[in-house]
């Protein structure tokens, strides 16, 4: 580690770590536009005075080379899939295919205005439908609405769907219920729709208690939102049964899709009960992840709830002989949830995707992820054991409460000193069912060397001393901020009076 | 481990009850050359020597076993229906036909608006967005391996306070009418009022219909007003703001370019206890009053013309700027700034407890997944325009449009529809449907949208709505093309009038 | 550690009693199950609050819990340096640390208290 600690005190650019504000000099600029080539008239003639700022905004002054080293020295600051194994549970840190950058980045198709007309979009509106139809059949949901911008769009939007279709039939439901492990977006959604949240404590091994549940279904439930696999990385084994009560009290099952990665070509959320699901374009079907986004949360659902979805949707018919896409809203359409069509980007790269894969080549994804997971899983159980479940599926959820009873070792000490192997952290403390949860998702695009080696890693992290441990990170550019000094006294912007010299 | 075939496709199951969205998936795709069982995916390591070791030391005898626990009964036993898969070299040539049938941007001078602009984009801006650390990385949770991200988001929420003159930015929402409804709602929590909200008619369509669409279930009265001679006046608004209203939105430059009186209304809505929501062009923040400088409580805007692509309807970049007072009612992730255990300047997330994975149905909003990379794209835009930069970017638009306006309806018979001041867009008076006017000098351009596409303007503005086309200038179009368009248009007029 | 003086409810807050007016804050044990407290929200004087309401938040990095009222009665008075030092929760919870003043509207609610034994109890239970 000395050398690596070395390295970075050598080759690390001082500057880096400047505000880009700090770095700014007065009458330096990057961008030279054209001299204006219509008439110039003054700005007082063309807009009210009043209504004129009175001076530049206040933005820093930089060349483009100041940009640029800035932010390429910031940017090795981040680990990324492309530098790093991140075996980020729940988050599903898979390759994303460079082919992907150049195509969608093809004239045609990232200069396409959204108000262009039809005429000039029928290619785009063809790769829109092809992907509707192939999110359908994965699904084994044949309506699909690809406005959604992210998973918790998706599931806020397939809420929606839910309520215009009850109303529709002139029930008032108005509960949604999820387990306890559910992701907090799924009480945050079903708040913003409407609906009165009901949360289920489930069984002590994760599961969902098939007796609690019951204990609240009636004539008000309107949704059982389940995500599946579970976030225990556990094939929910009751699933069909479940599904069974909801549709008897006349509910709908809406399938949280973040851990589709385990079940492509294997099982479809239509075939095990669901009415409804999101995909997590930029999870399953490798959208770059960006930083923190952006994603694109296509849903798919039942076919009597089609009527409702979003528009616009791309449909398709043909007279004639030719084939013409065109952009439909469907009749009892919950209206717009966004503007413009949706995060057309990243659903592009979803489609790069499938069409490179084809049906055998989503369905060993999943083979592979979930053969990787249960791999790192044997070889590291004798140290971190996995309290539920006797196989995983694409992820596990190990426990550090051994090495923390015993050595004092912590699942945040274990995260943390990961990092100075260049490791990135697994998912810690989550979900609560797990004692010093580590959940770690290693996916489908890493070799058996890559987890031979973060096992080895692991094992010699439990041999180091705790108190090192504790303060680790060590080779890391900053270790363990003060989160309570951020969260007292808030700084979330720099003012130039509180400047300092960053050097 | 199973070989990796398939059988040949057997026919896929439409669903005929809901035709007009099911169809059949074979006519679309190609066929592979390479047979299945040849392809390798690019993608996945393991050789069937180390997966076979890898089932050993799990304990499984095929990968089929590791799925035990997935009841047999709810298993697909068939293949998915998907087209076959495609080599790169396939994949790019099957692309390449498919973009060839667009007409983007770069093929086409592009006049189109309506809140997605066809702006300059520096190749510097392509650079550091297309780094791998920023690409692939995620959510900045372990702040010791994410100091890029967060720093970047720091100087970000900074940029966007700077620009607008608010107090405090998060770090991005998905785009501009969903930014624009989370200032909604959280207009409501912080005023606990929830019976009204007032919204000016020239706000973009879109987002008055997504507001509608989040709202459904609340008993909450969207009052629009309306604005027929293309801005509202800020009596009649004013008028209408009462004790149960939550918010009062107004865009400016608003949704047909023109200029509002934002100080005004906002002066009323705060006489009254409501919030003043300001929809904003960050553009024109290079020579127009910011929001702040209106009294906006909250700004909300769409940041694509920051340095972000058109690509069809996003992704893009939701921005939310707010008081410094409202900070633990706003939505969405902040970074602050704090030490590390060294005493080194670092940053982290904060204020996570308002957000769903702490607060969960209690939450400030429902996201999670953000606009990250397209927040890392408006901070570099911003950082290389500077000051004059986004000053001259402005001054452009703004007399490039006025040029515009002049010379296409100098001799073509066509009018300004509203005679109000604008800033880079403006709106046209056809003689016939502005659709088919905008299709027949389509040679020098495209112009658009038409006012009659969005379903709203048409009830609202009525029969006339159907000649109305909207108009915009960027920096990136030049004189000549301009004239270009106006000569076409004074050709088509008079070749009109001539039959 | 739970001083004998005051009453307790299950949700850990503590009443202290002086003819009709009450001192309410929160127990040094939940205090220290929350760590690292960053944020206070609490009420403005004049607010009415029935027993069980909820008449602010405290907040830690990581979670956040709501306070509520042990008995009913009217906001007087509100500590105003709790949300600018936190500290004075860690340090002195039971003292220093109060919340608010309550003009209590039914002063034999506080008799559904726990005393500070079946508090202490209560916590131990918690605690395991």
């Amino acid at each position: 580690m000395l050398v690596r600690d070395e390295e970075m005190t050598f080759m690390r650019n001082r500057q880096a770590t400047n505000l880009v504000f700090e770095l700014s000099q007065p009458g330096r600029r990057a961008a030279a536009y054209p001299a204006c080539d219509v008439p110039a008239r003054p700005l007082s003639e063309l807009l009210p005075s009043n209504q004129l700022a009175s001076q530049s905004p206040d933005l820093p002054e930089l060349t483009e080379p100041d940009v640029i080293r800035h932010f390429t020295n910031l940017s090795t600051l981040n680990m990324s899939v492309d530098t790093h194994f991140y075996p980020l549970g729940s988050c599903t840190m898979k390759y994303n295919p460079k082919r992907h950058e150049r195509l969608a980045s093809l004239p045609g198709l990232v200069d396409l205005h959204p108000y262009q007309t039809e005429d000039a979009q029928q290619g785009m509106l063809a790769i829109l439908f092809e992907l509707q139809q192939m999110l359908g059949e994965i699904a084994g949901l044949p309506a699909v609405s690809l406005q959604p911008a992210a998973g918790a769009h998706g599931e806020m939007t397939a809420l929606l769907t839910a309520a215009a279709y009850f109303h529709d039939r002139g029930e008032r439901r108005t509960k949604v219920l999820f387990p306890q492990s559910a992701h907090g977006t799924n009480p945050a959604s079903a708040a913003i729709a409407g609906f009165d949240c009901v949360q289920l404590k489930g069984q002590a091994d994760g599961f969902v208690d098939l007796e609690e549940l019951k204990a609240h279904l009636d004539d008000k439930t309107a949704v059982f939102m389940i995500t599946n696999p579970n976030t225990l990385g556990l094939f929910e084994r009751d699933i069909a049964k479940i599904a069974h009560l909801l549709h008897d009290v006349g509910g709908l099952v809406y399938i949280d899709g973040a851990n589709m990665n385990a079940i492509l070509g294997i099982t479809r959320p239509g075939d095990f009960g669901g009415d409804m699901m999101h995909y997590n374009v930029h999870k399953t079907f490798t959208g770059p992840h960006g930083s923190g986004g952006p994603g694109a949360g296509p849903i798919a659902v039942r076919d009597f709830l089609a009527d409702y979805l979003p528009g616009p949707i791309v449909t398709r018919t043909q007279l004639e002989g030719a084939t013409r896409y065109q952009l439909t809203t469907p009749p009892k359409s919950i209206g717009r949830v966004r503007s413009h069509f949706g995060n057309v980007g990243i659903l592009l790269r979803g489609y790069l995707y499938l069409r490179t894969l084809g049906a055998a080549g989503l369905k060993a994804v999943s083979e592979q992820a979930v053969l990787n997971a249960n791999y790192l899983r044997v070889k590291l159980e004798d140290v971190l054991p996995v309290p539920h479940g006797e196989r995983c599926m694409h992820e596990f959820v190990a426990s550090a409460q051994k090495s923390k009873s015993e050595k004092g070792i912590t699942a945040l000490d274990i995260a943390k000193r990961l990092l100075d192997y260049g490791y990135y952290a697994p998912t810690v403390y989550f979900p609560l069912v797990v004692p010093e949860a580590l959940m770690v998702e290693p996916t489908e695009t890493e070799s058996q060397q890559t987890l031979d080696d973060f096992a080895d890693t692991i094992r010699t992290i439990l041999n180091e001393s705790p108190e090192f441990l504790h303060s680790a990170p060590h080779a890391t550019p900053v270790s363990r901020p003060d989160e309570v000094k951020a969260g007292r006294q808030l700084v979330l912007r720099w003012k130039r009076h509180c400047a300092r010299n960053g050097k | 481990m199973p070989p990796l075939t398939s059988n040949s496709a057997p026919p896929i199951i439409i669903d005929r009850t809901a035709e007009h969205i099911f169809f059949d998936i074979k006519t679309l795709s190609r066929k592979s050359s390479k047979r299945e069982s040849e392809f390798v995916v690019a993608y996945l390591f393991n050789t069937p020597e180390s997966q076979a070791d890898m089932l050993r030391t799990v304990g499984v005898s095929s990968v089929e076993e590791l799925f035990d626990q997935v009841p047999r009964e709810l298993r697909l036993d068939r293949p998915l229906q998907l087209p076959p898969p495609l080599s790169e070299i396939e994949l790019e040539s099957h692309l390449r036909d498919i973009a060839r049938q667009n007409v983007g941007a770069s093929g086409q001078v592009s006049f189109l608006g309506g809140g997605i602009y066809d702006h300059f984009i520096p190749a510097a801006v392509d650079a550091i967005a297309g780094r791998s650390e920023f690409y692939t990385s995620y959510t900045p949770y372990q702040a010791e391996a994410s100091q890029g991200s967060l720093q970047t988001f720091f100087e970000y929420q900074t940029l966007i306070c700077q620009l607008t003159g608010m107090d405090v930015s998060n770090a991005s929402l998905y785009e501009g009418a969903t930014a624009m409804v989370e200032a909604v709602l959280m207009a409501m929590r912080v005023t606990g009022r929830r019976g009204k909200v007032i919204v000016l008619g020239s706000v973009h369509p879109e987002y008055r219909e997504t507001l509608t669409t989040y709202l459904r279930h609340f008993d909450t009265e969207i009052v629009t007003v309306p604005t027929p001679h293309g801005t509202a006046d800020p009596g009649d608004v004013a008028r209408l703001i009462d004790d149960r209203t939550a918010a009062v939105i107004v865009q400016h430059p608003n949704f047909f370019g023109c200029l509002e009186s934002p100080r005004e209304i906002f002066a009323a809505a705060k006489q009254r206890g409501a919030l003043s929501i300001s929809v904003f062009d960050p553009i024109s923040l290079g020579i127009l009053e910011r929001p702040a400088d209106h009294g906006a409580d909250i700004a909300v805007a769409e940041g694509q013309s920051l340095g972000i692509p058109l690509q069809y309807g996003g992704p893009y970049l939701g921005i939310f700027a707010c008081r410094q007072e409202y900070l633990r009612q706003m939505p969405g992730r902040l970074i602050g700034e704090t030490v590390d255990r060294e005493g080194r300047r670092c940053f982290v997330l904060t204020l996570g407890t308002r957000e769903q994975h702490i607060r969960r149905d209690k939450a400030t909003s429902n996201i999670c997944t953000n606009q990250g990379l397209l927040a890392v794209r408006a901070t570099v835009y911003l950082s290389l325009l500077g000051p004059r930069g986004l000053r001259e970017v402005a001054e452009l638009c703004c007399r490039k449009a006025h040029y515009a306006a002049e010379q296409l309806t100098a001799n073509t018979g066509l009018k300004l529809a509203f005679d109000r001041p604008f800033f880079k867009e403006f709106v046209l008076r056809c003689p016939d449907d502005a659709a088919e006017f905008a299709h027949r000098v389509r040679s020098a351009g495209d112009i658009g949208p038409g006012l009659s596409r969005f379903p709203t303007l048409a009830d609202e503005l009525g029969a006339s709505a159907k000649n109305l086309l909207l108009v915009a200038v960027t920096e990136s179009r030049t004189k000549s093309q301009i004239d270009c368009l106006a000569k076409t248009i004074r050709s088509e007029c008079s070749s009109a009038t001539k039959k | 550690m739970a001083p004998g003086h005051l009453k307790y409810a299950k949700t850990h807050e503590w009443l202290a009693l002086a003819g009709d007016v009450g001192t309410i804050g929160i127990s040094d044990f939940a205090v220290k199950e929350l760590t690292d407290l960053v944020y206070m929200g609490l009420p403005s004087v004049g607010k009415k609050l029935s027993a069980g309401d909820v008449f602010g938040e405290i907040e830690s990095v990581k979670a956040v819990s709501d306070l509520y009222a042990p008995v009913s009665g009217e906001v007087i008075e509100v500590n105003t340096n709790i949300p600018n030092d936190l500290d004075l929760l860690s340090k002195d919870a039971f003292g220093k640390g109060w919340l608010i003043k309550l003009r209590l509207s039914n002063p034999a609610e506080a008799s559904t208290l726990l005393d500070a034994a079946a508090y202490e109890q209560q916590c131990a239970a918690d605690h395991h």
